[in-house]
């Protein structure tokens, strides 16, 4: 038996805004398996976002466990985060969050000049990603050029060129019409699928996360339900 | 990330918001040239002084009769009578002592055909020239046998050839001096002004010995410039002199001295020390301006941190570590204090050029000026690009990301 790629035990996490303590995660427990294909629901406001940016490394627990593939990110420091994000995990945005007045090609670049690769191999890496999501005509395009599915994909080409142990999608299809969502669904089913490649998909949208093979409810920053 | 690569980011970075990189590195660039160009005229400056105070000769001593009280009467200086040649072979004995030149003056209406000028008639002798560091345009300047002979010989300032003889040489004529005939036997070259507005140049020379005898009827002289191997030795000449003198005109302990010393080396050295003061003062006024184009390229960077804190955001998501950060920025706040330092190093050459071409003003940009202003504009890019790249490095994470 593998061990889990990502496990979480007894996880807590609180913020504070405005002077109110908010409990936003409370006793989180989760293991996923390498070649999974995760979806996390709940309503706005149930800690979806912030259980987001722990699986991220973005941020790290006030307590308990979280040890992505074997590693314990609890004892690391702010470089360790930042290298283990650009190793480990690649981020598909609601947003995009592609750079700004940024080629697709450079926005592809930007995780591998983080990891110290040199230029050549840089660009054709870039583009072979690029290539894949069917962008190879769109290479030069600034982000404002390109529709919302090619940003998109510019997203995943860039989550995807440093293969990362696991992508983590953020409402990926938010900000696109129902056909782009479509397009952008079959896409992360077709990596998972054929590459198996772990996705946890964070959604508030049934449809969306119908597309997972597990899906788990956030409420009130417990996961409650396992379906 | 190396080097390379920062660098890359950065430029591009700047590209993208071509506009105010430029307005942002104008500040730096008149920063820059300013202080070159304002070291340049104050150095040109400087350069002036010390070649009027060499001119002058700078190392050199006036000795004059000093002023003598007779029946509660006070003569005013040069007023005694007590200076004579004897004791300008004595001080020419002296160590360190180049040269010794003792000389009489005195006014007289110059007489040659049909023209006539007033003008001052030094005698003089042969080491004069050397004393002053004078040298003839034409003709030659007299010798021992000429003072010896007490020879009724001349030579001509430029101003007094001028006056008499307009454009003809003046060589092998006659002058009458005080209804002594003089033949001219040379023309020294323009000296030019004295500091103080006097026309050099404006004199007749004649032997000492026949200005004393055959023009005043005096015996005593009335100045005796020296020059001195160098500047420290003038200053202990003048403890020296006066010993030798109050020595040789018998004075006893209390009793005033009677002549004065005057010493070129300390006009010299205010004179260079206020040509450094002002140039200082020049350099800090223009490095005013240089401080203020630094605190512009501060300002820029921290609105550019401010502006791209969700683009920091997204970099640190894909796994820009903090010094990735900190280094984009500051190379981004160096390239444009570099660059400002390499354009306002023309801008100021062109200035100082302007400035020398367009006032009297010499203007001297020394390479070192240069030098020191581009560092100056590195460290200003260091310093104020800073402040702005530790903030974007130290940005959270997700609050960066959350920015819009």
């Amino acid at each position: 038996m593998t061990a889990p790629l990502l496990q979480i035990h007894g996880l807590h996490k609180a913020y504070v805004l405005d002077g109110v303590t908010i409990q936003a995660l409370r006793d989180i427990d989760l293991n996923v398996e390498p070649g999974e294909f995760v979806a996390i629901m709940g309503p706005s406001g149930s800690g979806k976002s912030t259980l987001m940016h722990i699986l991220g490394c973005l941020d790290v627990p006030d307590t308990g466990s979280y040890q992505l593939n074997g590693q314990d990110i609890t004892r690391m420091d702010g470089n360790q985060l930042a290298a283990l994000r650009n190793r480990e995990i690649g981020f598909v945005f609601q947003n995009f969050n592609l750079l700004p007045r940024t080629s697709a090609l450079e926005n592809v670049e930007t995780p591998l000049i983080y990891a110290g690769i040199g230029k050549a191999e840089r660009r054709q890496k870039a583009r072979a990603a690029l290539e894949r999501m069917a962008l190879g005509e769109r290479l030069y395009h600034l982000p404002n050029q390109l529709s919302g599915g090619q940003a998109q994909r510019v997203a995943i080409a860039r989550a995807l060129v440093t293969h990362p142990s696991l992508l983590l999608a953020d409402e990926p299809t938010g900000n696109v019409d129902t056909a782009t969502s479509a397009e952008i669904m079959a896409l992360l089913d077709a990596l998972n699928r054929q590459e198996g490649l772990t996705i946890v998909l964070i959604t508030h949208e049934q449809e969306v996360a119908g597309h997972a093979r597990r899906r788990l409810l956030l409420r009130d920053g417990r996961l409650e339900l396992q379906t | 990330m190396n080097l390379t690569t920062a660098l890359q980011l950065a430029l591009r970075a700047l590209w993208r918001n071509k506009t105010r990189a430029m307005l942002t590195t104008l500040g730096v660039v008149i920063g820059v040239g300013s202080v070159i160009a304002m070291l340049g005229i104050g150095s040109g400056a400087q350069q002036r002084i010390a070649d009027q105070l060499a001119s002058m000769g700078t190392n050199s001593l006036v000795v004059r009769p000093g002023s003598v009280t007779r029946g509660g009467v006070r003569t005013g200086a040069g007023g005694i009578t007590s200076l004579t040649r004897a004791d300008a072979d004595a001080i020419a004995e002296l160590p360190d002592v180049v040269a010794v030149a003792p000389s009489v003056r005195t006014t007289a209406q110059v007489r040659y055909r049909g023209t006539n000028w007033g003008t001052a008639i030094e005698g003089v002798t042969p080491d004069y020239v050397t004393v002053r560091s004078w040298q003839l345009a034409e003709g030659e300047f007299f010798t021992r046998r000429h003072i010896l002979g007490a020879s009724h010989v001349c030579v001509l300032g430029q101003t007094v050839a001028r006056e008499l003889f307009g454009l003809r040489s003046p060589l092998d004529e006659s002058i009458v001096i005080k209804g002594l005939s003089c033949r001219v036997i040379g023309v020294l070259t323009e000296k030019g002004a004295t500091a103080w507005g006097s026309d050099q140049d404006d004199a007749i020379f004649a032997p000492i010995t026949t200005v004393q005898r055959k023009l005043e009827g005096i015996t005593h002289i009335e100045r005796i410039e020296l020059v001195a191997s160098d500047r420290e030795a003038s200053f202990r000449l003048i403890k020296e002199i006066k010993r030798l003198l109050r020595q040789r005109h018998r004075l006893r302990e209390g009793q005033p001295d009677d002549f004065r010393m005057h010493n070129r080396a300390e006009l010299a050295e205010t004179s260079e020390e206020s040509a450094r003061v002002f140039t200082w003062l020049l350099g800090s006024i223009a490095s005013v301006s240089l401080l203020v184009g630094g605190i512009g390229i501060m300002n820029i960077m921290l609105v550019s941190v401010t502006e791209r804190t969700h683009e920091i955001g997204i970099r640190m998501a894909l796994g820009a570590r903090q010094r990735d950060i900190l280094w984009q920025f500051l190379l981004e706040a160096l390239v444009l204090s570099t660059a400002g330092g390499v354009l306002g190093i023309f801008l100021g050459l062109g200035g100082a050029l302007a400035v020398a071409r367009f006032s009297a003003l010499p203007v001297t940009v020394t390479p070192v000026s240069v030098l020191v202003a581009f560092l100056f504009a590195g460290l200003v890019g260091v310093f104020f690009g800073l402040h702005p790249a530790r903030k974007a490095s130290q940005l959270r994470p997700i609050e960066a990301l959350r920015y819009e």
